[in-house]
């Protein structure tokens, strides 16, 4: 992480056109990235809980779609900040932009199932439900937003015209801070489902004793 | 199969009896193209334009509603547990009642439509069977999810606001693909709203499909 912070703000060239604000970048895409990384894990360990039941699989799940969530809300402010300078307004209905919108409110929607149901077997079904639903329709927002018109600028590349990274650093600079951002992310998402786990056993652990307490 | 064809019957049957459901719905679908048609308060010339968007929004939103009662009364009464028990593949119960729900939508856009047409001076007459086709597949792709997500949202705590939470998000591509195919059909015929027609196939395939599969996991005890 420091490691990227010091790429991306001392090492990488400052963009021509752009100038500095253009280093937001790097953390913008490394977080969309990390954001979808947390929803296919939903997707995931939803269709694991489903199939076998598993605790732990449901704890991955909700700890995901939270973690996805934070970072989807990075990307929709880093992105905003960016966009301000650079194209005069801070939101369109560009594709991507609207795509990011959706998939927010996918998982908001996700985490507010989970809080408003309690901690019940049926919930945790539910949601996991949810999960599998929202992966799904990934592929078909995608192909339904470029039906709208678009500016967002192509990170990667297809076919038509470069990436626009011209520098090396900056594809350096890019590839570190996504592995930092990542390693944050899965880190994160550790740390939540531990929590969650524990949470659990503290719970459990209450429920028994006044069990022992009248027992003594 | 056969269950599946009586809860279809059966919730059909009810709707009949009390015309409740349908009479909420037109009511509503009427109010809301009102609400939308003033608020954008264009010129004449310029209302044919805003039709599409009008017409889909003032679908998902009173489609909200109507999927939404048709599990609370299952719920008030009961039934939905009844209906567990008895010796019924859940399949075939999400089956019959997405039928029912695309029964009671597909009456429904046939008031909205024509008003629609009314309101904002298109001539939808010439591109009628395309329309159709579009209004179909919307209905189809929209039940689909709503009527899974109603069966989580009728047992939730916050269940009036939990269905729309849950399947705005969801249904946003099947928004914009019926818009646009809407929009393309009424410009320059069917064969402009192929990429529309698309996404929404794609739509209700996909969550036809997921529906059928993960309706047990929602209804089980």
């Amino acid at each position: 992480m420091l490691a990227a912070l010091w790429l991306v703000f001392m090492v990488v060239p400052t963009e021509r056109e752009m100038g500095i604000v253009q280093r937001i970048f790097y953390f913008h895409v490394s977080s969309a990235w990390a954001a979808y990384l947390g929803f296919f894990i939903v997707a995931g360990a939803s269709a694991r809980y489903l199939w076998t039941g598993s605790r732990a699989a449901d704890r991955l799940a909700e700890a995901s779609a939270e973690v996805g969530v934070l970072f989807c809300t990075l990307v929709l402010i880093t992105g905003p900040l960016w966009a301000r300078p650079v194209w005069g307004v801070w939101f369109t209905w560009d594709p991507r932009l609207t795509m990011t919108v959706i998939l927010w409110g996918i998982y908001a929607s996700y985490i507010l199932l989970r809080s408003f149901g309690g901690d019940d077997e049926a919930v945790r079904r539910w949601a996991a439900v949810l999960g599998i639903v929202g992966v799904l329709d990934i592929p078909i927002i995608m192909i339904s937003v470029r039906l709208l018109r678009g500016i967002h600028p192509a990170v990667i590349a297809r076919n038509e015209g470069g990436s626009g990274l011209v520098d090396p650093w900056m594809r350096t600079g890019l590839v570190v801070s996504a592995v930092a951002v990542l390693l944050l992310a899965g880190w994160l998402i550790r740390l939540r489902a531990d929590g969650a786990r524990l949470a659990e056993e503290v719970a459990l652990l209450r429920r028994r004793a006044p069990a022992r307490g009248e027992v003594a | 199969m056969h269950a599946a064809l009586t809860i279809l019957r059966k919730d059909l049957g009810i709707e009949w009896r009390t015309r409740e459901g349908l009479s909420t719905v037109f009511v509503l679908a009427v109010m809301l193209l009102v609400v939308f048609a003033v608020a954008h308060d264009v010129p004449p010339d310029e209302a044919p334009a805003l039709a599409p968007p009008v017409l889909w929004a003032t679908f998902v939103l009173t489609g909200l509603l109507g999927v939404q009662r048709g599990f609370l009364l299952e719920r008030e009464n009961d039934c939905l547990a009844g209906l567990l028990t008895a010796p019924v593949d859940p399949a075939a119960i999400y089956a019959g009642k997405l039928a029912a729900n695309v029964v009671l939508l597909g009456a429904m856009q046939g008031v909205v439509v024509p008003l629609v047409g009314l309101f904002l001076h298109v001539d939808m007459v010439p591109a009628l069977p395309a329309l159709v086709l579009v209004l179909l597949l919307g209905n189809v792709g929209f039940s689909a999810l709503a009527t899974l997500f109603a069966a989580v949202a009728v047992r939730t705590r916050a269940r009036e606001v939990m269905l729309p939470l849950l399947l705005l998000p969801l249904v946003v591509p099947l928004l914009i693909g019926a818009v646009v195919a809407t929009r393309a059909i009424l410009a320059d015929g069917i064969a402009a709203a192929r990429d529309g027609l698309t996404v929404l196939a794609a739509f209700d395939v996909v969550f036809v499909v997921a529906g059928w599969l993960l309706f047990t996991y929602v209804v089980r005890d």
